[in-house]
């Protein structure tokens, strides 16, 4: 909520500020577009506004390293409490006598040594004596007050306050650094507070990835490298692609040049065209097992549907003035294929290739989930089960910088293939 | 400007035809009925009519891209049943292959019969020219102009020799000054390669204009209303279209046409009412 909140304030305070940049400096007016009137309706007047693409990347590091007290960002959210700190509690005996006694605690950061803090010399001379706990940050530790005291193994000894607050079972009393609640039992349970930054389990600090990434780049994880992993998973999504292309491909122009192809692959390709390849991961681990053949014929069916309909539609999306032409120019069958029905089909086809690669990459990184010997999405989930969520974070960074990376080279080689597209 | 392409005597036969289809609600839609012609050798005959009186189906039926219900084309004492390269077609637009070059598109009836390379290359410059697109062979379809676009397809439909050309309504989709230019260059490429050109057209100037023959169809069922022998179309091949578009002659034709057409649209209008 209160990440949300920061969020639209950034949101709408930095819109504020460019806005108000923007019309401090001297505006010259340049291209055509801006000299429309009409620009709310009109979506080609739309155009991304580059600043806030800068600011909305930059501020969602600045979001991520303040709530991890990252070293890279110069505002932090209030960290948790390190250090040593105590509160009082008051216990009642079995003689309906109360004392006073205190509780130390020494709260140590997660991954280092700490030892109990010393007792001072008591002077006190009640029932009740000090007692000393550790705890790391953002845990929480149970104390035994009554273990210590005289009189501590009645049934009728109680601890009635603490930092004269009332406490009882269940409850639960602020104190100066933290928490304390009771159990049902009678003892008392200490969590310092958490402040508002994540802990590194939850969610690492920004550079804590980036020196993951390094680590495993060089030296690799698990015994296998981080190209490894990626270059598993990539090899893949391209073998399943390029077999889906290959049957597909031709299934959609028979499909789009026969009636009987039409007539008999109709019902499959409609029925199969809706299942996500996530659902037949079950059933392809039962027929082809876990190993290469079951994810390359996942991915493989992944591609297939896409890449039928994508070549249908590109036959029927055919000018039929083109196909005339070609015919009264003397084209024969085979002629009209080659020169127009395949090079026409080309846009729709890339179209569709860039669907099932993005469809591809989400499934095998799924697949190698459930079981794989390397590849992205077996490095995450074997990082999840170590809790080694830096490795989760930057797996999952990678997976999208790759995808986004595979989708731009594919638009590159549409301009460059197919230059045509959308212009006839 | 001449064009030497070995051009063999022609002479196509419209006998009879008639074309009837059933709409999904059971009507039946008489779109030509019996109609018969006879077009000879080097004449360029203009089609004219109301939407709806059939223009499109015939010439589709002369492509070869429709079956008449009756009747029978019959091109140099043969009968066509299917498109041939022997009947050029130039369509209104969107009929040229984009992700060819210019040349590539003018080239491709050739290129279809396995001509040689250099001979193509020869027919093509040829036509380039012929048509004003010296400059623009090497260029993408899509970066030319509309009017440079029905340049090419002439040309592509010339570089095939054909021994008819089919022309549905090739200016249609172009504005007015470029619609009189490429009027112009359709008459020049008439007269120098004395081709047998059958035209459709929406414009009744245009039809005048680039007819010999004037054919007025009229609708349900579609049908030959009223011919025309025109002058207008070898007047325009010597003189400047606008001249003869003032000619008193000229302007009676075209009243006297527009006023027919008018009444059979207004007659579909009443009977729809």
């Amino acid at each position: 909520m209160l990440i949300l909140t920061i969020y639209i304030v950034i949101f709408i305070s930095a819109y504020v500020l460019v806005t108000m940049i923007g019309k401090h400096r001297h505006h010259q007016i340049h291209g055509f577009t801006e000299r429309k009137t009409v620009t709310f309706g009109d979506e080609s007047t739309v155009t991304p506004n580059r600043s806030a693409s800068v600011i909305s990347v930059v501020s969602l590091f600045l979001i991520w390293g303040a709530f991890t007290g990252s070293k890279l960002t110069p505002i932090h959210m209030p960290g948790p409490f390190i250090g040593d700190t105590s509160f009082t509690y008051t216990a009642e005996n079995a003689q309906k006598q109360t004392d006073e006694g205190r509780v130390y605690v020494r709260v140590f950061k997660v991954g280092t040594e700490a030892d109990k803090p010393e007792l001072p010399e008591q002077t006190d001379v009640g029932f009740v004596r000090d007692d000393s706990a550790k705890v790391g940050a953002w845990r929480s530790v149970l104390i035994k007050p009554q273990r210590n005291d005289e009189g501590g193994k009645d049934k009728s000894y109680r601890v009635i306050m603490v930092d004269g607050q009332v406490i009882s079972p269940k409850k639960k009393v602020e104190v100066a650094d933290g928490v304390v609640s009771m159990t049902p039992k009678g003892s008392l349970s200490f969590t310092p507070s958490k402040g508002l930054q994540m802990e590194p389990i939850w969610l690492p600090a920004p550079e804590a990835v980036m020196e993951r990434l390094i680590e495993i780049a060089s030296q690799g994880y698990q015994n296998v490298t981080l190209a490894d992993n990626i270059g598993w998973s990539l090899y893949r999504v391209l073998i399943g692609f390029l077999l889906g292309s290959l049957v597909g491909i031709p299934l959609g122009y028979a499909m789009g040049l026969n009636n009987w192809f039409r007539g008999w692959f109709d019902p499959i390709v409609e029925f199969m065209r809706p299942i996500p390849p996530l659902a037949l991961i079950p059933l392809v681990i039962i027929w082809f097992g876990i190993w290469e053949t079951g994810k390359i014929s996942l991915l493989f069916l992944a591609a297939l549907w896409i890449m039928t309909i994508a070549a249908r539609a590109g036959v029927s999306g055919v000018n039929i003035t083109k196909v005339h032409a070609a015919y009264s120019l003397g084209a024969s069958k085979l002629q009209l294929m080659i020169h127009v029905i395949i090079p026409n089909s080309l846009p729709e086809i890339f179209t569709g290739a860039r669907v099932a690669m993005g469809v591809c990459w989400g499934t095998v990184v799924a697949a190698e989930l459930v079981a794989a010997e390397k590849g992205a999405g077996k490095m995450i989930i074997a990082a999840s089960k170590f809790q080694q969520t830096d490795i989760v974070i930057m797996g999952i960074i990678l997976i999208g910088i790759i995808g986004y990376g595979i989708d731009i080279l594919m638009r590159l080689a549409e301009k460059y293939l197919v230059p045509w597209k959308g212009k006839s | 400007m001449t064009i030497h392409l070995a051009s063999q005597p022609s002479s196509l036969l419209i006998d009879n035809i008639s074309m009837n289809f059933d709409l999904p609600d059971g009507q039946t839609v008489e779109a030509l009925k019996n109609v018969s012609i006879e077009i000879k050798e080097g004449e360029i005959m203009s089609v004219l009519g109301p939407s709806g009186c059939g223009k499109t189906t015939l010439l589709n039926i002369i492509a070869g891209f429709l079956a008449p219900t009756e009747g029978s084309v019959v091109l140099n004492g043969e009968h066509v049943t299917e498109p041939g390269p022997e009947r050029g077609m130039v369509f209104q637009r969107g009929a040229l292959f984009e992700w060819m070059s210019v040349r590539k598109n003018i080239g491709f009836g050739p290129a279809m019969k396995n001509t040689p390379r250099h001979q193509i290359n020869e027919r093509v410059d040829h036509l380039l020219e012929t048509v004003g697109l010296q400059d623009f062979g090497e260029k993408a379809v899509y970066e030319l102009s509309g009017g440079m676009q029905q340049r090419v397809a002439l040309a592509r439909c010339l570089a095939n020799d054909p021994d008819v050309i089919l022309m549905d309504e090739p200016l249609g989709a172009l504005d007015a000054l470029t619609r009189e230019k490429m009027q112009g260059l359709v008459l020049e490429l008439w007269k120098e390669t004395g081709k047998t050109v059958i035209l459709i057209t929406h414009s009744v100037e245009e039809a005048l204009l680039l007819g010999e023959r004037l054919l007025v169809l009229a609708p349900r069922p579609g049908r030959i209303h009223k011919e025309y022998q025109l002058p207008f179309a070898d007047m325009g091949v010597d003189a400047d279209l606008r001249v003869v578009r003032k000619t008193p002659e000229f302007c009676q034709k075209r009243d006297e046409i527009l006023a027919m057409i008018w009444e059979m649209e207004e007659e579909i209008m009443g009977r729809k009412e």
